[in-house]
């Protein structure tokens, strides 16, 4: 994202912070970065623990695909997307555990679904900007509308998740003792497809289909090194990614680089960090 | 000793749509018996299990535990799977992996009362098990041993009166065998559960068995240890040569059987 003024930084960051949320799409980009940081860390943690990471990767990708698919038809992307990844993520848990493991089929379905995006785009003959922020993220092009969609959406799935909190922990870490309490394992394989793909569909907005794993499962991942507990992993992981987010606009708003770049530099950062600090401390 | 039946099985057939893998099956399981379930890889063993726990209905004939017909659920049977992934990157505290078989299956979180109970019950079965000194270590930086200790303390949180065991001797030296049988034995005759245990080397077990239940040639049938522990009737079993020796101080050890290291007592 260019902005062709570049704000210049003043270091007293009180009046920085009042000059940048001045801007409507400063304050939405912050609001729905906000937002899909906290939701993407408590999803994430069950993606690492589950390692669901390249079934995710994979979900966004279809997620492209599906809303390249809708932009040319005249359709919501979001709309597309959101379809796309549910579907997919239903169709990978009905396959069942052993098909989100398998690299090579799930590999071969993300490209295919890459190169479908990637006709649409073509077939769209839009602005290329639609296809490069779908890829690589838009965070500062965010509305109000998207924001709100974005709040409700989000506030859905935390409240599945803290439903279904135990019994997904549960046939994560033992899941055929699970099954002999009769906890149904499709049951949550689908719950959690379903998490997985809207979550990944809603940080579509800000880091793009690319970019995605820098906040699904970087900061999971992060979290997962400094705490035993999984509420507090949870917790922390999206303080991580919020911190990110948040330090990613900041930095992006004074600079011409794109905010996307700053976030998954951070988070990237941060996990050598503490696997440095680890290893020889 | 309690000797009421808890699980009988009349006629009973198991296996998978039109491939039956054992058919026949009629026996019976008393309170409080300690009995070890053999077989060769593939016989059925675990189906068994599974059948006990409610997870798959039979092919036909009839199965009764506690004189119901099984079903998922049911916390009075606890169950110790053969294997378990274990992360290596992931560290979950041993208590809370006990905590897990009260409360993995409920919807929300555990507040106060509750959360309490739930504690309570983790603290005493890892006391069980001699394990509260792990309670608050991640279960992925534990020995193998360690981690079947563990295995077994969630077995027994829900205070269960049926504790089925699928290999838990699977990977553990001599020493830790023993002490793992022990442990079993012990706390089973404590607390009155009843114990059915899939191994493959039947020497460490010799000392505390009760029966012993043997699925081969798709049959299932069940006996006194000093009745199927001799070379002829193993042979047959495990369809090659197995050998039963008896030592001077009359302790049995069985030589050639599938997987088992040959162990002198």
């Amino acid at each position: 994202m260019n902005i062709e003024l570049l704000a210049s930084f003043s270091f007293n960051i009180i009046s920085d912070l009042k000059e940048m949320f001045l801007y409507q799409f400063m304050r939405n980009a912050f609001e729905a970065g906000t937002i899909i940081a906290i939701v993407a860390g408590l999803v994430g943690y069950f993606v690492v623990l589950r390692r669901l990471s390249f079934a995710g990767h994979a979900l966004s990708h279809i997620g492209f695909a599906g809303a390249a698919g809708a932009a040319l038809l005249n359709f919501n992307p979001l709309a597309g997307l959101i379809s796309f990844t549910i579907s997919g993520g239903f169709f990978m848990a009905l396959l069942g555990k052993k098909a989100v493991s398998r690299d090579v089929q799930i590999g071969i379905v993300l490209a295919f679904m890459l190169g479908l995006g990637v006709l649409f785009i073509n077939l769209y003959k839009g602005y290329a900007t639609e296809a490069y922020s779908l890829l690589f993220g838009q965070i500062l092009g965010i509305s109000f509308a998207s924001v709100k969609i974005t709040f409700w959406v989000s506030l859905f799935i935390i409240v599945l998740l803290a439903i279904y909190f135990r019994q997904l922990l549960f046939t994560t870490l033992d899941e055929e003792v699970a099954e002999a309490k009769g906890v149904s394992l499709l049951k949550l394989n689908l719950i959690m497809m379903f998490l997985i793909a809207i979550a990944v569909s809603i940080a579509v907005q800000i880091v793009g289909v690319l970019l995605i794993f820098s906040l699904l499962i970087t900061p999971p991942a992060i979290a997962q090194r400094l705490t035993n507990s999984p509420v507090k992993g949870m917790f922390l992981a999206s303080i991580i990614g919020l911190l990110a987010t948040w330090l990613g606009l900041f930095i992006g708003y004074y600079s011409p680089y794109p905010v996307s770049f700053f976030i998954t530099s951070i988070v990237f950062v941060l996990y050598l960090l503490v696997r440095i600090y680890q290893k020889y401390f | 000793m309690n000797q009421d039946i808890v699980i009988s099985a009349k006629k009973l057939i198991s296996g998978y749509k039109d491939k039956i893998v054992w058919e026949d099956a009629s026996f019976e399981v008393k309170s409080g018996e300690f009995i070890v379930l053999l077989g060769p890889n593939g016989a059925g063993k675990t189906t068994l299990f599974k059948l006990i726990l409610g997870l798959i209905k039979p092919l036909g004939g009839e199965i009764e535990v506690f004189g119901k017909v099984p079903s998922k659920g049911n916390s009075l049977i606890s169950y110790f799977p053969q294997k378990r992934l274990i992360d290596n990157d992931f560290r979950l505290n041993c208590i809370e992996y006990v905590k897990l078989v009260l409360s993995g299956d409920k919807l929300g979180f555990s507040f106060g009362k509750k959360a309490k109970e739930e504690e309570k019950a983790a603290i005493k079965a890892l006391k069980m098990v001699d394990g509260l000194k792990f309670a608050n270590k991640p279960l992925s930086q534990l020995s193998g041993g360690e981690q079947q200790k563990i295995f077994l303390a969630q077995a027994l949180v829900q205070d269960p009166k049926i504790l089925l065991l699928d290999e838990p001797l699977a990977n553990l030296d001599l020493k830790r065998e023993v002490e793992l049988i022990e442990l079993i034995k012990s706390v089973s005759k404590k607390n009155n559960i009843t114990v059915i245990l899939i191994a493959h080397d039947i020497n460490p077990l010799l000392p505390v068995i009760d029966r012993i239940i043997y699925i081969a040639n798709k049959q299932v049938a069940s006996g006194l240890p000093s009745e199927i522990i001799t070379s002829k009737k193993l042979t047959e079993l495990y369809g090659s040569n197995v050998e039963v020796l008896k030592s001077k101080s009359g302790r049995l050890a069985v030589l050639g059987m599938e997987g088992g290291v040959n162990h002198e007592h």
